[in-house]
């Protein structure tokens, strides 16, 4: 492997037979190339979906309802089911050791939201002060609504970023007053939320002051929980799974829907969403492993190919070597030394040229489901291992042969 | 120099068994100059290979410079190619990506020599050989002639004890036949012992000594009274 004499006379095979060289070399490259770019997008549309369930917490329970479509109990379908205080409430003290974060939510619809001259059409919620935590806001201003905004029916209001943005412009909203519909209310604080844009264009109030001044009785919309944290995903998944059901089958009761009609209530699970683009990740890995180890199948494929051309078209030199006193084990040292020589040239390209790619274009790439494809180094160097080790191994046989094969025989060979 | 006693080899065609050569008697001493002639199937290429060592007798022994050459592995068979024997074929066997002098150098590589004494030694056979100015020059930049004693000047790098030369002007036309059968005539008279197989005549007179087979079996061995090649050239 060190002996210099023998290097040279590869440098000098090689010098001399580029073509052949290019084309051995380029094969390699290129299935390297695809694997590590293939398992770069895998990452990064894992990176994409996970950030995507970041926007809120991630084991966030939301619950809402709709229209009855089974007949039940002598009540016609088509029914509006709208959940009440009662409804939070017996759930929120059922629960109470279970639940982490709780809130109802009472949305208030066509809610203009003026200040001075800008004004804006926004999403209005009266929400509790868990509904900070459940939507991973934090506060880049002031504070959120507290339980004595909530009991003193307070005309508070926080407001998202895009919100203060747009009506606010360059003055700080703290403590100014805008309007909704037509109402004034305090802001009293700004927040920013993972979600972006959309979930930053919102406005809550206190859920009382929501319900009362915007004529909502006793109603609300939604109810959001997350429960508390287990050690494991399975155990947080199957509580998760337990509440939810048990949570239906309550509200199913207390609003007389029949317990096989799915249309009345919701409940968005996000764990088992979760799961479920886990589990669709996993596959699109599982798959771009397979399309990348195919690639190098491939690769290896058309460098044992070449390789066995170069043995057959180098047989008759291989005589000769043999005539003027090459012993069998300096030619298949000579072909093997060659091939991996070329192929681990040739796989370290293909994996530079890869990771620069990933590196320059990855941060570039602004979808909602790649974000940073990145490989592990580790993985990409052991690819280019296996591809020299099976390149070699598949030039091995032709070259083992072709030292077999009697000078005189490989003299013939015109 | 080369003993060989009752040497057989048969090959195996399918089911048919040919036998080729049938107990080969021959002795060269050191320095001769020896053409062994026949009719294409005499067997003639079979006992050169055999004495190449690029084949193996059935039967029979066979001592080159007293060492009995039997039952070699390929290692070994190797190591006493590059030793005792330099190899001149029908078609030059250069290889053609490598330049004149690279080929020359090519024996002395698997003598295990350093670059820089290969370069050097094999730069004074070509210079031997007169195709100095193509030491740098692919085979196929080269004409016939010219490769011919490339191929000459590779034989003679390792030094080897006897040269083998497989129709070496098979390739060539008159003229340049007898050119190179002129230098080869030289390296003889410098004392080195050389066997040619050939089917032309005219050739086999420019030997010292012309062996004849006839399937499978010498039947004629005479000294003769050589004629230069220069004469004709």
């Amino acid at each position: 492997m060190f002996d210099l004499e023998r290097w040279e006379e590869i440098f000098d095979t090689i010098r001399k037979n580029k073509l052949r060289t290019f084309l051995t070399g380029l094969s390699v490259a290129s299935g390297i190339f695809i694997l590590v770019i293939l398992l770069g997008l895998g990452e990064g549309m894992k990176n994409g979906i996970s950030s995507e369930f970041e926007r809120d917490a991630s084991n966030i329970l939301y619950i809402w309802t709709g229209t009855t479509s089974v007949e039940y109990k002598g009540l016609n379908p088509g029914r509006n089911i709208r959940l009440k205080n009662t409804d939070f409430q017996t759930t929120a003290q059922k629960y109470e050791n279970e639940l982490e974060f709780k809130s109802s939510v009472y949305r208030i619809w066509n809610g203009v939201v003026t200040y001075k001259k800008e004004s804006g059409s926004y999403r209005v919620e009266g929400v509790l002060p868990d509904y900070q935590f459940l939507e991973k806001s934090s506060m880049t201003k002031g504070r959120y609504i507290n339980y004595s905004d909530h009991d003193n029916y307070e005309k508070v209001v926080v407001i998202g970023n895009r919100v203060s943005n747009d009506l606010f412009k360059e003055v700080d909203p703290i403590g100014r007053y805008l309007e909704i519909s037509g109402i004034n209310f305090k802001v009293i604080g700004v927040f920013t939320d993972p979600g972006g844009e959309r979930e930053e264009s919102r406005v809550y109030v206190p859920l009382s002051t929501g319900q009362r001044v915007f004529n909502g009785q006793n109603y609300i919309n939604n109810m959001a929980f997350t429960l508390e944290q287990e050690d494991n995903f399975e155990a947080a998944l199957a509580a998760s799974n337990k509440f939810t059901s048990e949570l239906e089958q309550f509200l199913k009761e207390q609003h007389s829907i029949a317990p096989e009609d799915d249309r009345a209530v919701s409940i968005n699970n996000s764990l088992e969403n979760m799961k479920r683009f886990y589990d669709l990740i996993n596959m699109i890995k599982f798959f771009f492993w397979g399309v990348g180890i195919c690639t190098i199948i491939a690769g290896i494929v058309g460098v044992s190919n070449i390789m066995l051309i170069i043995v057959k078209e180098r047989t008759r030199e291989i005589g000769v070597r043999k005539a003027l006193g090459a012993e069998p084990l300096s030619i298949v040292g000579m072909i093997l030394h060659e091939s991996i020589f070329v192929t681990a040239i040739a796989g370290l390209v293909g994996l530079i040229g890869s990771l620069a790619l990933l590196e320059l274009v990855g941060p570039l790439i602004e979808t909602n489901f790649i974000s940073n494809p990145s490989v592990d180094f580790g993985i990409a160097l052991t690819t280019v291992v296996i591809l020299i080790v099976a390149g070699a191994l598949a030039g091995f046989f032709p070259a083992y042969r072709a030292a077999k094969i009697k000078p005189i025989v490989a003299l013939r060979d015109e | 120099m080369i003993e060989i006693k009752d040497l057989h080899k048969s090959y195996k065609t399918g089911s048919n068994s040919l036998h080729v050569l049938k107990g080969i008697n021959f002795n060269v001493a050191e320095g001769e100059l020896v053409s062994i002639m026949g009719s294409s199937g005499s067997g003639k290429s079979t006992l050169l290979n055999i004495l190449g060592m690029l084949d193996e007798a059935d039967s029979g022994t066979y001592k080159l410079d007293g060492v009995p050459i039997k039952n070699l592995n390929e290692k070994i068979a190797a190591r006493y190619r590059n030793k005792f024997l330099g190899f001149i074929f029908q078609s030059f066997n250069l290889i053609n990506y490598k330049t004149a002098l690279d080929n020359v150098a090519l024996p002395l590589y698997y003598q295990g020599m350093k670059r820089k004494e290969r370069i050097e030694k094999a730069m004074a056979y070509l210079d031997k050989v007169g195709l100095t100015p193509w030491a740098q020059h692919l085979p196929n930049e080269l004409s016939g002639g010219q490769k011919q004693r490339v191929a000459i000047a590779r034989a003679l790098a390792s030094d080897p004890k006897v040269l083998l030369a497989d129709e070496p002007t098979g390739a060539l036309d008159t003229k340049t036949s007898y050119e190179v059968m002129d230098l080869i005539q030289k390296i003889n008279e410098e004392g080195r012992t050389i066997l040619i197989v050939t089917h032309e005549h005219d050739i086999a007179e420019m030997t010292k000594r012309i062996v004849n087979l006839k399937d499978g079996l010498i039947i004629d061995d005479k000294k003769i009274d050589q004629v230069k090649a220069l004469q004709h050239v």
